[in-house]
């Protein structure tokens, strides 16, 4: 069963020079309240996993939205992502000032990485960037050849923390995704030491139903109430 | 034509591409406007690699930016019969040979049927996103493009660019010309009757092979 822990408390379990993979896509499904809290806490030299680093400018007039705070305040000294595109800082930082690593794989390669971690696999065999520059990422060991058609082999991704959001979780740590926001959310609970888990409300056992259930209490370590956002 | 008689002139044509009942993804930018064109009783379902399958209109009742995005991350909604999934599913129908068609734009491709627009070295870096697992996992991938970028060729014999994918593209649809992407090199299937083929050609790096059914485009 997940402890039950303000969102002041879990953030303390985060240190400097973490591995932290965040789920969400462009802020939606990033676990908002706690990244709000690991933002303030001054937290330093993380390395960020996840889809990409969200942008400016949120939805509600958020000056920064989701994960982009931590780039904003420069707690990330590398960044595995597939895009980074729509947050401009990211490209200043690595390119201009040189103080942001950044590495890009492939959105459904990083997906399947980090599923296959997940699921104790020891890689994963895509068509999805052969013949381009994916051959010489770090996280690519080589290529192989199975019935004729060419495959990289990508390495399982793996954190310290996952930090994932669901519209609701109950008492069990079970969690229920709302729209789009499932996203990275789903593999990321698989794939870490410890999986915080952001609620926008808690919810008693049995109000989700179980097969509405996307992720299990069993993945979940600490949940934190985070209220509607 | 102007830019945006240009866009809407491309996205018309690609909109021809599509049959009733295909699963599309859409690249942001110019292929976003092809679903304006769909011809009269073609329907298909689009899917948002973020975790769409069938997307809708979003309206003031639907609207929830907070918790609906679509791959660019603006507000979106699913539409009637839809679903939403997870990244790893997402990208599962993707590679898995379940989208019919992909739409993108481009900055260079090539005559061998590849692909670059995801980085400029030293000077851009939004990433590949979506793009390359897209541009292997869709059947037919369309690229929608201006024919030329300030005067220049961007249909090559070879990208100079990173590659997002090799021998990829299907078919090449800008506001000069139809190309198909064959064995024997790119083909000049239909034309856009404010050009000649030598003006085409003349804008093209690499060079056409002339379809013996030539036709202008419409």
């Amino acid at each position: 069963m997940p402890k039950f822990v303000s969102i002041e408390e879990a953030v303390k379990l985060i240190p400097d020079g973490a591995t932290v993979m965040f789920g969400g896509f462009m802020g939606c499904g990033n676990a908002h309240k706690f990244i709000d809290a690991l933002a303030k806490s001054g937290v330093k030299d993380l390395t960020m996993i996840g889809n990409d680093a969200s942008m400016p400018g949120g939805p509600m007039g958020e000056e920064y939205y989701g994960v982009a705070k931590l780039v904003h305040n420069k707690q990330v000294k590398k960044l595995i992502a597939t895009h980074v595109g729509l947050n401009p800082e990211v490209a200043t930082q690595s390119m201009k000032e040189g103080t942001l690593e950044v590495i890009l794989v492939p959105q459904g390669s990083l997906a399947e990485m980090i599923r296959a971690d997940g699921a104790g696999l020891g890689g994963v065999l895509t068509p999805t960037g052969v013949g381009t520059i994916v051959e010489d990422n770090p996280l690519c060991l080589g290529k192989q050849t199975i019935d004729g058609k060419e495959y990289l082999l990508m390495k399982p991704v793996h954190a310290d923390f996952a930090v994932i959001a669901g519209a609701k979780i109950d008492k069990a740590g079970n969690v229920w995704y709302k729209g789009t926001t499932s996203n990275f959310n789903i593999v990321m609970a698989t794939a870490a030491d410890v999986v915080i888990a952001e609620a926008e409300e808690v919810v008693e056992v049995g109000d989700i139903a179980p097969e509405d259930v996307r992720t299990s209490g069993v993945f979940v370590d600490y949940v934190v109430e985070g209220g509607k956002y | 034509m102007d830019k945006s008689e240009i866009k809407g002139f491309i996205a018309k044509r690609v909109a021809k591409e599509l049959k009733d009942g295909d699963v599309v993804n859409l690249g942001i930018g110019l292929p976003t406007l092809v679903p304006n064109y769909l011809p009269e009783g073609v329907k298909v379902t689009l899917q948002s690699e973020n975790g769409i399958i069938g997307t809708g209109t979003v309206t003031d009742e639907n609207k929830d930016p907070i918790h609906v995005v679509d791959a660019g991350g603006s507000p979106a909604a699913v539409g009637y019969g839809g679903c939403f999934i997870d990244s790893s599913t997402s990208f599962g129908l993707i590679r898995g040979g379940h989208v019919d068609a992909t739409v993108l734009g481009g900055l260079e491709v090539d005559e061998e049927g590849s692909l670059s627009n995801w980085i400029i070295p030293g000077k851009k870096m939004p990433g590949m996103g979506g793009a390359m697992d897209l541009l292997v996992g869709a059947k037919n991938v369309i690229v929608a493009m201006e024919h030329t970028a300030k005067g220049n060729p961007k249909i090559l014999k070879k990208c100079k660019l990173p590659y997002t994918a090799v021998h990829c593209i299907t078919k090449i649809i800008t506001e000069m010309a139809v190309i198909n992407v064959t064995d024997k090199g790119l083909e000049l299937v239909e034309y856009n009757p404010e050009f000649t083929v030598e003006q085409i050609q003349a804008a093209t790096e690499a060079t056409l092979i002339v379809s013996p059914d030539l036709k202008p485009m419409c």
